[in-house]
C-alpha cells in the first residue's frame, strides 16, 4: 500500500514535470527564427481543444456510469438469488455474429464502391498479364477470406460457453492436416508458376534485331525527372557523373558521339504499340519510377542502371474515351521515399500514334547547346562532317546520323 | 517510508530463500528477477506504443486535412509545424519514428521481451533465467535505446526521416534531408543498443529453454508459447547481428567517408567523392534482418494466441505437432525470403523469381496455423474473456493480412503494388494489428500472473470491440488506395488530380484512427488502475493447465516455494473425456487420472499401458460422463 502512495505522489509530480519539459523543450530547443513567426490568436484554438477534451471526458463519464449501472444490476441479481446478471459470453458471441454479417456487407460495399475507383485496365502488353493474374489471385483470396471468416466468427457464435456442455476432445487428425497442407501448397504452386512465367516474360526479353525498342533514358533527382531521347542514332550516349555542371546537369559525356544528338523532353511521349526500353538511373538518392497505368515500376539507383521494357497498347486519346474522362492523362511519379518533395515528383506521359510521335520528336531540342560545345571543345558552329569524324569516329554511319542531328 | 515497508514485505515472503536484502532500487529498477524485468519491458513497451500511436495520429491529421491549420500543433512541435501545419520533412520523420518504435520497441522488445521473460521460467519450471544479470542488462540497453531514439525529437535537425528502413543514400547524406544529420546518428546508436539488448535477451531465452526445464518437461511437453519464444529467439540471434553489420558500415559511410553504400552521387551540382559502393547492399543487409524481424514480431503473438485459444475454448490445440512444425518451417523459410522486399529495386530479376518461390512457400505453414486455430474453435466451449477476444481478433487479422501477402509475394503483381498503400494496409494488418492483438491477449491473459490482480473484463470487452472495428475501418480502405496507385509516405495527396478522390477516404480513416487511439484509453486506465485497485487474482483464474498457474499469486524470487513441480503430461488436456473437471494441469500424474487416460498418452511405454489396461478391466465404464 505504501508503494501506492509513493507512486501516486512522487510519480505524478515527476510526470507533470516531464510533460512540461517535453512541451517546452520541443518548442524552444529550435531555431530562434521560430519565435519571429507571426502570432496566431490562440484563444479560439484553446477553446476548441478544451471543447474536444470535455466531449471526451463526458463520453468517459457516460461509460463509467454504464459500467456502474451494470455492476449494480448484476449485484442486485445476485442478491435476489437469481443466477448472475448478463451472460457476457452470449453478448460477445452475438457481437461476433453481428460483426460477421456487417463485415461481409462492408467488404461487399468496399469491393463495389472503392473497387470501382481503381486504376483503369492496363495499357501495356505485360500489364494485361499482370491484371489477369491479379484477378485470379483476387478471386482465390476472396473465397478463402470469406470462408475462413465465416468459420471463425461462426464457430465463435455457435460454440459459446455453456456450463452444461463439455468441449469435444479432438487433439489431432493427421489426414485433415495433410489435406490442408497440400491444398494450399497446390494452389500456391499454380500462382507461383504463373507469377514466375510472367516475371520472366517481363524481365527476360529476347531482343529482335529488326525491331529494336525505343530507348528512353530517365534520370531522377530531388525532386524532378529528366528525360533523354536518343536522337537519330537510336542510342542514348554515355554519361559520367563527374562531368556534371550547372549547364550539364545530367553529366552527359559529349565526347561520346552518341550523346551529341540526344534530345531533351519535358514530357514522355511514346508511340503506341512500339516496345519502349526505359533506362533508369538516379543522380542523388534512390527514387522509384512508377507508371501505374502501364504496370511499370522500377527503382532508380545512383551508380547503376536499371532497365524496364514495355509496350504501350493504348493512346492517351483512347484512354480518355475509355475512362470517359477528357482530362485523363498517363503519368509517372516517384514511389520511393526520397525527401521533402517526394509527394510531388511527377511527369506527364503521352501515348500517341507513330506519326504524331515523329512530329513531336522533330520539335525537341538537343542537350548539346553552344555552351556545352565550348566546354567539350567542340566547334560552336555546325562543322563539316569530316573534321569530327577524323578524331574519334569508328562507325562512320553513326557519325553521319550524328552530324545530321547536330546540323538541325 | 515506502522503501522500508516494501523491504519488510519482501523479507517476510522470502525469509526461507536466504536472498540478500532488497531495496527499492534493486527490486524495482535494477531488478534481476525475470517477472520484474518482464513488467519493465511491458510498461516501457506500452509507453513507447502510446508515443508511436500519437505520432501516427499527427500524420493522419496531416493526411486528412492537408490544407487546414492546427495551431495547437505549433504549440507542441514549434517550427516543425509552423503555422499549425506539419512540414513535409517532419512528416517523413513522424512516419519513420512511428515505424521504428512500433516494429522494434513495441512489437519486438515489448512483446518478446515481456512474455519471454515472464513465461519462459514460469512455464518450463525454472527459478529464473539462465543469466539474470544479462537479463537486467538486456532491459537497460533497451531502455537506453528508447531514450536515445526519443532524444532525437529534441535536436534542431529533427529525428531520422528516411523511412524505418533508412535506405542510403537518403539516410547517409544530411544534404538530402535534414533528418539524416544528427537525428540519423542517434537512430543508428539507438539501433545498435537495441540489437545488443535483443541479443542478450535471445541468448538468455534459448539457453534457459534448453537447459533449465523442470523434471518431466521434455520439448514435446512445452506449451506452444515456449516453442514460439524459443524459435523467435533463434531467429533474432541469427539475424540481428547482420543488421549491426549493416549499421556499422552505414556509420562508416556517414562519418568516415567510406563508400560501402554510396557511389556516383551528385547532390545538385556537388559531385560527391564516393565511388564503388552500392545502395542495394544496404537493402540486402537490412532485409536479411528485416524479414525475419516481421516473424520475430508475429511468432510470439501466434504462440500466445495458441495458448489463449486453447485455454478458453476448453479444448486441446488442434495439431500440436503441426503447430510446432509450422513454426519451425516459418523460422527456416523466413531466412530466405528477404528479397521479396526488393523485387523492383533493380536487384537481378533472376533473384526476384527465386525469392517469389520461397515467399509463397512460407504461406503454407501460415495457412496450416490458421486452419488449426479454426479447428480448435470447432466444437469448443468458448469462454469470451478479453484475452480470447483479442486472440480471435488476431486470427482474423492474420487471415486478412496474410492473404494480401499472396499478392505482394508475387513478384509480377508486386511491380504495381510495391511501395503503395496496399503494402501499408497489408503489413499493418498482418504484423501490426495481429501482433498488437497478440500482445494485448497476452496482457489480459497473464495480467493476474504479473500483478496478482484481475483486470476489469467489461472494460476489456469495450476496448476489444472499439479497437477491432476501428482497426478494420482504418486499414481495409487503404488497400484500395494502393490498388489505385497511391504511393506510401506521401505528405499530401493534393498534387495529383487522381488522388483527390481519396481525400474523403483519408478523412474517414483518420477519424477511425482517432477512435482506435481513444479506445486505448480504456486499456490504459484498466491496466494502471487494476495494478492498485483490481480484484485480487485467484491462483488459476482461467483454469489453465500450464505450469505458471501453480506458482503462488504473490511473487517470490525463485517462483515456487519449496520444490519446482514435476511435469507429467502435455499442456493441452482440456475437456478430456472421463475426467470430472474440464482441465488437467501438467503437474497431475497419469496415476491420478486413470479414468481419462488414453493409450496415446503413454507414448509406447509398455509397462504404463499394461497398468492402464489392468485398471480399465477392474473399473468398467458405467456411464459416459461427457
Amino acid at each position: 500500500m505504501s508503494l501506492r502512495k509513493f507512486i501516486t505522489n512522487k510519480t505524478t509530480a515527476a510526470l507533470a514535470v516531464l510533460l512540461t519539459v517535453f512541451a517546452n523543450t520541443s518548442a524552444f530547443a529550435q531555431d530562434a527564427a521560430a519565435a519571429a513567426a507571426p502570432k496566431v490568436d490562440m484563444g479560439e484554438v484553446y477553446k476548441s481543444v478544451i471543447f474536444y477534451i470535455l466531449v471526451f471526458l463526458a463520453v468517459c463519464l457516460f461509460i463509467a456510469i454504464v459500467g456502474k449501472a451494470l455492476k449494480v444490476y448484476e449485484l442486485s441479481r445476485e442478491a435476489q438469488g437469481k443466477d448472475g446478471g448478463i451472460n457476457w459470453n452470449r453478448v460477445n458471441s452475438s457481437l461476433f455474429a453481428l460483426f460477421l454479417v456487417l463485415g461481409l456487407y462492408g467488404v461487399y460495399w468496399e469491393y463495389t464502391v472503392h473497387g470501382s475507383m481503381l486504376l483503369p485496365d492496363a495499357a501495356s502488353i505485360h500489364g494485361k498479364r499482370i491484371d489477369d493474374m491479379f484477378n485470379l489471385t483476387l478471386i482465390i483470396t476472396t473465397i478463402v477470406f470469406i470462408a475462413t471468416h465465416i468459420l471463425l466468427f461462426g464457430f465463435s457464435y455457435i460454440y459459446k460457453y455453456s456450463a452444461k456442455r463439455k468441449a469435444y476432445y479432438y487433439p489431432h487428425n493427421n489426414t485433415i492436416e495433410k489435406i490442408w497442407t497440400i491444398v494450399p501448397a497446390l494452389v500456391l504452386t499454380v500462382l507461383v508458376l504463373m507469377g514466375f512465367l510472367t516475371w520472366r516474360s517481363i524481365f527476360f526479353k529476347v531482343e529482335d534485331p529488326n525491331h529494336k525498342p525505343l530507348q528512353i533514358e530517365v534520370t531522377s533527382e530531388q525532386f524532378k525527372w529528366s528525360i533523354r531521347y536518343p536522337g537519330a542514332d537510336g542510342v542514348v550516349g554515355h554519361k559520367n557523373y563527374k562531368l556534371t555542371t550547372a549547364s550539364n546537369t545530367l553529366g552527359i559525356d559529349f565526347s561520346d558521339l552518341k550523346s551529341r544528338d540526344d534530345l531533351m523532353a519535358d514530357e514522355m511521349v511514346i508511340p503506341v504499340n512500339k516496345p519502349v526500353k526505359l533506362i533508369l538511373n538516379s543522380k542523388d538518392v534512390i527514387h522509384s519510377f512508377y507508371m501505374p497505368h502501364f504496370r511499370v515500376q522500377l527503382n532508380t539507383v545512383p551508380g547503376m542502371q536499371t532497365i524496364f521494357e514495355f509496350t504501350p497498347t493504348k493512346t492517351t486519346a483512347q484512354m480518355q474515351e475509355e475512362t470517359n474522362d477528357p482530362n485523363f492523362k498517363f503519368l509517372f511519379y516517384c514511389a520511393k521515399i526520397c525527401g521533402a518533395g517526394h509527394y510531388n515528383m511527377q511527369k506527364d506521359v503521352r501515348v500517341v500514334s507513330e506519326k504524331e510521335y515523329e512530329e513531336w520528336l522533330a520539335k525537341q531540342k538537343t542537350y548539346l547547346n553552344d555552351d556545352l560545345r565550348k566546354q567539350f571543345n567542340l566547334p560552336v558552329a555546325p562543322a563539316p562532317v569530316k573534321s569530327v569524324s577524323d578524331s574519334t569516329a569508328k562507325d562512320s554511319a553513326a557519325v553521319k546520323t550524328n552530324q545530321m542531328a547536330l546540323n538541325k | 517510508m515506502s522503501t522500508i515497508a516494501l523491504h519488510d514485505e519482501h523479507n517476510h515472503d522470502h525469509a526461507d530463500h536466504g536472498h540478500h536484502k532488497e531495496t527499492l532500487i534493486s527490486k524495482y529498477i535494477f531488478s534481476m528477477d525475470h517477472k520484474m524485468i518482464a513488467k519493465q519491458f511491458l510498461i516501457t513497451g506500452i509507453i513507447m506504443a502510446v508515443i508511436a500511436m500519437g505520432l501516427s495520429i499527427l500524420f493522419r491529421i496531416q493526411l486528412a486535412w492537408p490544407d487546414k491549420n492546427f495551431p495547437f500543433l505549433e504549440t507542441f512541435l514549434g517550427k516543425w509545424a509552423e503555422g499549425g501545419r506539419i512540414k513535409s520533412d517532419f512528416y517523413l520523420a513522424l512516419v519513420t519514428i512511428h515505424g521504428t518504435i512500433m516494429v522494434f520497441f513495441v512489437l519486438t522488445a515489448g512483446l518478446s521481451g515481456t512474455f519471454s521473460n515472464l513465461l519462459i521460467p514460469l512455464q518450463i519450471g525454472a527459478r529464473d533465467m539462465a543469466s539474470p544479470f544479462l537479463n537486467m542488462l538486456s532491459y537497460w540497453f533497451f531502455f537506453m535505446a528508447c531514450v536515445v531514439m526519443m532524444s532525437s525529437f529534441f535536436i534542431q535537425t529533427g529525428p531520422a526521416s528516411g523511412g524505418w528502413t533508412v535506405y542510403p543514400p537518403l539516410s547517409a547524406l544530411p544534404t538530402a534531408i535534414p533528418g539524416s544529420g544528427l537525428g540519423m546518428t542517434l537512430w543508428l546508436i539507438s539501433m545498435v543498443m537495441f540489437v545488443a539488448s535483443s541479443l542478450m535477451g535471445g541468448i538468455n531465452y534459448v539457453s534457459t529453454i534448453l537447459n533449465m526445464r523442470t523434471k518431466g518437461m521434455d520439448l514435446w511437453k512445452m506449451p506452444l508459447t515456449i516453442w514460439a519464444f524459443f524459435l523467435t529467439a533463434i531467429l533474432g540471434i541469427l539475424s540481428f547481428p547482420v543488421l549491426v553489420a549493416g549499421v556499422v558500415l552505414l556509420v562508416f559511410d556517414r562519418s568516415f567517408g567510406t563508400s560501402f553504400y554510396l557511389s556516383d552521387i551528385v547532390m545538385g551540382t556537388t559531385i560527391l567523392p564516393n565511388e564503388g559502393g552500392s545502395p542495394i547492399l544496404w537493402q540486402h543487409l537490412f532485409w536479411f534482418l528485416g524479414h525475419p524481424e516481421v516473424y520475430i514480431v508475429i511468432m510470439p503473438a501466434l504462440g500466445i494466441s495458441s495458448e489463449v485459444i486453447s485455454v478458453n475454448s476448453r479444448k486441446p490445440i488442434f495439431g500440436y505437432h503441426a503447430m510446432v512444425y509450422s513454426l519451425i518451417g516459418i523460422t527456416v523459410l523466413s531466412f530466405i525470403v528477404w528479397g521479396h522486399h526488393m523485387f523492383v529495386t533493380g536487384m537481378n530479376p533472376l533473384l526476384g523469381g527465386v525469392f517469389m518461390i520461397t515467399t509463397l512457400i512460407i504461406a503454407v505453414p501460415s495457412a496450416v496455423k490458421t486452419f488449426n486455430y479454426l479447428a480448435t474453435l470447432w466444437r469448443g466451449n468458448i469462454r469470451f474473456t478479453p484475452a480470447m477476444l483479442f486472440a480471435i481478433g488476431l486470427v482474423s487479422f492474420f487471415i486478412s493480412g496474410g492473404l494480401t501477402g499472396i499478392f505482394l509475394g508475387n513478384a509480377s503483381l508486386d511491380i504495381n503494388l510495391h511501395d503503395t498503400y496496399f503494402v501499408v494496409a497489408h503489413f499493418h494488418l498482418v504484423m501490426g494489428s495481429a501482433a498488437i492483438f497478440g500482445m494485448l491477449a497476452g496482457v489480459y491473459h497473464w495480467y493476474p500472473k504479473m500483478f496478482g490482480k484481475m483486470m476489469n473484463a467489461k472494460l476489456g470487452y469495450l476496448h476489444f470491440w472499439l479497437t477491432f472495428i476501428s482497426a478494420y475501418l482504418v486499414f481495409f480502405p487503404l488497400h484500395f488506395l494502393g490498388l489505385d496507385g497511391v504511393p506510401r509516405r506521401y505528405y499530401a495527396f493534393t498534387e495529383f488530380e487522381f488522388m483527390k478522390k481519396w481525400l474523403t477516404v483519408n478523412i474517414f480513416v483518420t477519424w477511425a484512427a482517432i477512435l482506435a487511439a481513444l479506445a486505448q484509453v480504456a486499456f490504459l486506465f484498466n491496466f494502471f488502475y487494476s495494478i492498485f485497485k483490481g480484484k485480487v487474482a485467484p491462483q488459476n483464474p482461467w483454469e489453465s493447465n500450464t505450469l505458471e498457474w501453480t506458482a503462488p499469486v504473490e511473487h517470490l524470487h525463485g517462483n515456487w516455494p519449496g520444490e519446482i513441480p514435476t511435469v507429467y503430461r502435455w499442456p493441452y488436456d482440456y475437456s478430456k473425456p472421463g475426467h470430472d473437471a474440464d482441465f488437467i494441469p501438467q503437474t497431475v500424474p497419469f496415476s491420478q487420472t486413470m479414468s481419462s487416460n488414453l493409450p496415446h498418452d503413454f507414448e509406447g511405454n509398455a509397462e504404463a499401458e499394461k497398468i492402464q489396461q489392468d485398471w480399465e478391466l477392474a473399473n468398467p465404464v458405467v456411464e459416459n460422463k461427457g
